[in-house]
């Protein structure tokens, strides 16, 4: 991609096949990833959408934001209920019950559904190599039930169920690297992505739906609900998180690591940690440790685009 | 107030959830393991915030699959061990119980209830699962549930249900609601002499004649913890006394057996319920947790239009009191069964009343409590 900093929005589709009108809180990240991956999609397509926010603020009876056909599964099972639903295309067309349109199958789940209980449908369906495409929309907490850690909550951040207080900084453990254990499925697509760079976004997402068998984005959504961060912040928020190397993105085409945006000069992570209340209780001395993990871990991913 | 953390004394003003909690803390319960569901979700995150002050342990895992697995793990780590959820959760925790019932784990599972099948109504109350309880895990077995109908009840309950575990070695169910666990009233937390605390069963016999599966007159055998020196084996199959896997119909029917019976032979001992008029009373109502609550007000409306009514609380939903239905439906016309379901609990009463008396189902499918008139209209049908 070219232009990052550029945000013109007559160069996005006008489509909206992600509806407005719903529920989302103000300034929700993750609604606005999901809008912009929809734009990016094909016509013809399926959605598996797992519980949680996007669902709850989506779906509530008697209307729907989801201008395609959508399928709310449950926590655990998306990948799985996309797995079915791409195998029964393909049979059917196999068969000639149904003519091959060429249909796409989506599976759409937050960070709780992908990370922790869905990991398990998730690993089996890349295994099998379905053809579909899932994106895991990031806002790094259990959001839904009300701010409870998931293994994809950063380090250090306060949830309900990791509070920081005497005998804790917050959450003790370091992000799950799920798109390296997508990657570790030799599946041919691996891409991060962010809603605060839309193009990058709605690039990736096309291609990860266009390629064939499975592709995997994982995509990081600012939530000033749980993030105690002001609504008007999200997409600064969104760019500091990756301007920062708190969240690099990459893509991992068949095995080829190449990163998406170089940093020659990382911003300090103060400057993201600082504008979100998960994060206001750490001391200098643990944003140190933040600083040099976030630094390690970049170098990594730079290392391996190389 | 006292300023002991492990058992916070005094006056409250409580949920449910939270109430859940503090009576766990206060049985002795140091671990924790669960996953946030609505509306149980309270339970983790009081867990979370107190636990680590009073020395114990909350982990929060990927799944309800490893919550339960998690728990039982503790419990034979020999610590009291808890985890809490609502529908979906539970039915995916059912495996993993019926794990800890045939490795006999003491343990304690609340079930916040919620409207259901599947995702339902996340926030809104049911009783649906009442069944579920009885039965949900695969294979033949008994099981002890109880369904507090207050705060404070969710408080005793959770103490009741750790002290029966110890008691029996078996996960303990405490079947509250979505209403009972987001209402806040007065909890009553009596100071620590007062409350009754079972521990654990330990072995009498030195290691090296311990035999981790032979069970003491009373049909439940001691238990050692891992790490005590004492030599054992567990597992999920079909065991002999010293938990070594026996595959044979003969090893089954005393395992099963033994399992079913140590509960049942104690069934009078486990069961709890309330009773108010029912003696001379044409009608009794027969409900449990809120429900139990809000039949209070058709009661009422029905004793001043004249009908004699009276109500049986279950206190403890299973064991099921059968032996008191059946003396019950003796003396009086017609039981009304409110319950926020289908007709759950309401066929276990007619089972019970054996023909004496109609039963009356009040079915909600959920979301909301009764209309209290609606079960008043019942009870002037069954005073016919």
């Amino acid at each position: 991609m070219q232009n990052y900093s550029v945000y013109a929005s007559r160069l996005i589709p006008k489509r909206e096949p992600f509806a407005p009108g719903h529920r989302a809180c103000i300034g929700c990240g993750e609604a606005l990833a999901v809008r912009l991956a929809c734009k990016a999609l094909p016509q013809n397509v399926i959605i598996a959408n797992a519980t949680g926010c996007m669902e709850v603020v989506s779906s509530q009876f008697p209307m729907t934001a989801w201008r395609m056909p959508w399928i709310h599964t449950l926590f655990e099972n998306t990948a799985a209920v996309a797995s079915g639903v791409e195998s029964a295309l393909k049979v059917m067309a196999r068969k000639g019950v149904r003519p091959d349109t060429g249909t796409k199958v989506v599976a759409m789940a937050g960070d709780g559904g992908t990370s922790d209980i869905g990991i398990q449908a998730l690993s089996g369906a890349l295994e099998r190599g379905h053809d579909f495409l899932y994106i895991c929309f990031d806002n790094e907490a259990y959001m839904n039930t009300g701010i409870q850690r998931s293994s994809a909550t950063p380090f250090g951040a306060s949830t309900t169920t990791s509070p920081a207080g005497k005998m804790s900084i917050g959450q003790k453990t370091w992000k799950k690297n799920v798109p390296a254990i997508a990657a570790a499925h030799d599946i041919p697509y691996v891409a991060t992505a962010s809603h605060s760079y839309p193009f990058d976004l709605m690039a990736k997402v096309a291609k990860g739906v266009a390629m064939p068998g499975p592709a995997y984005i994982h995509i990081h959504s600012v939530c000033p609900t749980g993030w105690r961060s002001a609504p008007d912040l999200s997409v600064r928020l969104g760019r500091l998180a990756v301007q920062t190397g708190v969240f690099p993105l990459y893509e991992i085409e068949n095995g080829r690591y190449k990163l998406s945006m170089e940093l020659p000069e990382m911003k300090p992570v103060q400057d993201y940690l600082k504008l979100q209340g998960r994060f206001r209780h750490l001391t200098e001395d643990t944003i140190r440790e933040i600083q040099q993990r976030v630094v390690e871990e970049y170098e990594k991913i730079k290392e391996k685009a190389q | 107030m006292t300023t002991d953390r492990a058992h916070l004394e005094g006056e409250f003003f409580m949920s449910g959830d939270e109430a859940c909690a503090e009576g766990a803390i206060s049985a002795g319960c140091r671990f924790f393991a669960g996953y946030p569901i609505t509306p149980a979700t309270e339970i983790a995150e009081r867990m979370s915030d107190r636990l680590p002050e009073v020395g114990g342990t909350y982990i929060q895992m990927e799944d309800e699959l490893a919550s339960m697995a998690a728990v039982l793990g503790a419990s034979w780590g020999g610590v009291k061990a808890m985890t809490a959820t609502s529908g979906p959760g539970f039915s995916l925790m059912m495996e993993n119980i019926g794990l800890g019932l045939m490795m006999e784990t003491p343990c304690v599972v609340a079930n916040v209830q919620r409207a259901g099948p599947s995702t339902g109504l996340p926030t809104l109350v049911a009783q649906g699962d009442m069944m579920q309880a009885r039965w949900g895990s695969h294979g033949h077995y008994s099981i002890i549930a109880l369904s507090p109908s207050s705060p404070q009840e969710v408080y005793d309950h959770a103490i009741k249900a750790f002290n029966l575990s110890e008691r029996f070695r078996l996960p303990v169910l405490v079947m509250t609601d979505g209403a009972v666990g987001h209402m806040y009233e007065k909890v009553v937390i009596q100071p620590r002499d007062k409350v009754h605390i079972v521990p654990r069963r330990k072995p009498k016999v030195p290691p090296g004649e311990y035999r981790p599966y032979e069970p003491d007159a009373d049909l439940v055998p001691p238990m050692a913890n891992s790490g005590e020196g004492y030599r054992f084996h567990v597992t999920g199959l079909t065991h002999d006394e010293r938990g070594y896997p026996a595959m044979d119909a003969e090893a089954q029917d005393k395992l099963i057996r033994r399992l079913v019976e140590k509960v049942e032979k104690y069934s009078e001992e486990i069961i709890e319920m309330e009773e108010d008029g029912i003696d001379g009373a044409g009608v009794v109502i027969c409900a449990y947790g809120i429900t139990a609550r809000v039949s209070l007000i058709a009661m009422e409306r029905a004793r001043s239009e004249g009908i004699s009514v009276g109500m049986l609380r279950l206190v403890t939903v299973w064991p099921f009191p059968q032996k008191r239905i059946a003396e019950i439906a003796r003396q009086v016309k017609a039981f009304v069964v409110p319950e926020i379901n289908y007709g759950q609990i309401s066929l276990e009463v007619e089972r019970s009343a054996g023909g004496a008396a109609k039963t009356i189902l009040v079915p909600h499918m959920g979301g909301a409590v009764h209309d209290p008139q609606v079960i008043l209209e019942a009870i002037r049908q069954a005073a016919k």
